[in-house]
């Protein structure tokens, strides 16, 4: 008789290698359920995996294989924490336009700076969008200022004002 | 709130991800010399005070299909701000919603939203369909898609 600890490591055992694929991935229901209910409000609890079990009428185990299958898929980077970004520091969503022939070439000098952790393409006249994060104003303004000098494009610096809503996940009918 | 080193020892543990085990909190308390208790209080009082947003699942929602990205900008007269910013905010698919500057002559629009699906008409229909229900035909908007993803990096706590 296998007690509850091996059954989980032995759940575990069979998902599959770790890969990252390009197909579509298509969720049951309890894995929607799980993805929907679950984005925050962890159980602080000793066992919360089984407490979400409970709720969702299934075992601790599955809810662990789930976990780790999707994650072997790529669908769940990890179950844990997002911090709130650090409010020391300086920081800002940047956006250039940039002539279609040297999108690629500018935006490869735009990621290449420490300072930048999203660097996007946008359907838009203003087609390069990225966010400039900085120990302060000061260095904040000489990184753009650098940008531009650089890349010979004008930035438009659009910092954060107001906050109406803060990224809590969002539910898979969207 | 003012993090000691404990909290930072136990940033440090639970930042890349809960170990999948049955007992997930003692566990980090054992790396770190805590007692299951204490961590789970912890944790709680960092989810109080806002240094933790969320505890939870953090799903890739790009290897789900949901590739459309929209970032929804409006050009919002300045004392309707608020009251479009919370609307717009309250919305379920609606993941950001921030006030930032407009640029003259450049760049009229005020209000940043992000809006997220799995194909590009059903955006454009989620949208379309809020402009109806939350009454903002008088405000011009555009829609920016994103394309390609030149640099993505999880910002790291420290």
């Amino acid at each position: 008789m296998a007690t509850p600890a091996i059954i989980i490591e032995q759940a575990l055992k069979e998902t599959p290698q770790p890969h990252r694929t390009r197909e579509k991935i298509t969720l049951n229901d309890l894995e929607k359920r799980l993805l929907n209910e679950y984005q925050k409000g962890l159980p602080l609890t000793p066992t919360p995996f089984a407490d979400i079990a409970a709720k969702l009428g299934t075992s601790e185990a599955l809810v662990l294989k789930i976990i780790d299958r999707l994650q072997a898929l790529g669908v769940i980077s990890r179950v844990g924490p997002v911090f709130k970004p650090k409010r020391v520091g300086a920081s800002t969503l940047a956006a250039m336009a940039i002539p279609e022939e040297k999108l690629e070439k500018v935006a490869g000098m735009i990621s290449a700076y420490a300072e930048v952790n999203h660097n996007y393409e946008r359907e838009d006249n203003y087609n390069l969008w990225f966010v400039v994060t900085a120990p302060n104003q000061q260095r904040l303004d000489a990184v753009l200022e650098e940008m531009e000098q650089q890349t010979g494009y004008k930035i438009l610096y659009l910092p954060l004002e107001k906050q109406f809503h803060i990224d809590l996940g969002f539910p898979l009918w969207c | 709130m003012v993090l000691s080193d404990q909290d930072y020892r136990l940033i440090a543990e639970i930042q890349g991800g809960l170990p999948l085990t049955s007992h997930p909190y003692a566990e980090i308390g054992r790396r770190i010399g805590l007692d299951e208790k204490s961590v789970i209080e912890r944790i709680d009082a960092m989810q109080s005070s806002g240094v933790i947003k969320r505890l939870g699942i953090v799903v890739r929602h790009h290897e789900l299909g949901y590739t459309a990205n929209a970032m929804v900008v409006w050009d919002v007269p300045d004392h309707r701000i608020d009251e479009v910013g919370e609307k717009l905010g309250a919305l379920d698919c609606i993941t950001l919603c921030y006030q930032r500057p407009r640029r003259l002559p450049d760049w009229p629009y005020n209000l940043f939203c992000m809006i997220h699906g799995q194909e590009r008409e059903k955006v454009l229909a989620y949208i379309d369909k809020l402009v109806n229900s939350e009454g903002l035909d008088d405000i011009p908007h555009k829609v920016l898609f994103s394309g390609r993803r030149f640099k993505q990096r999880g910002a790291r706590y420290q």
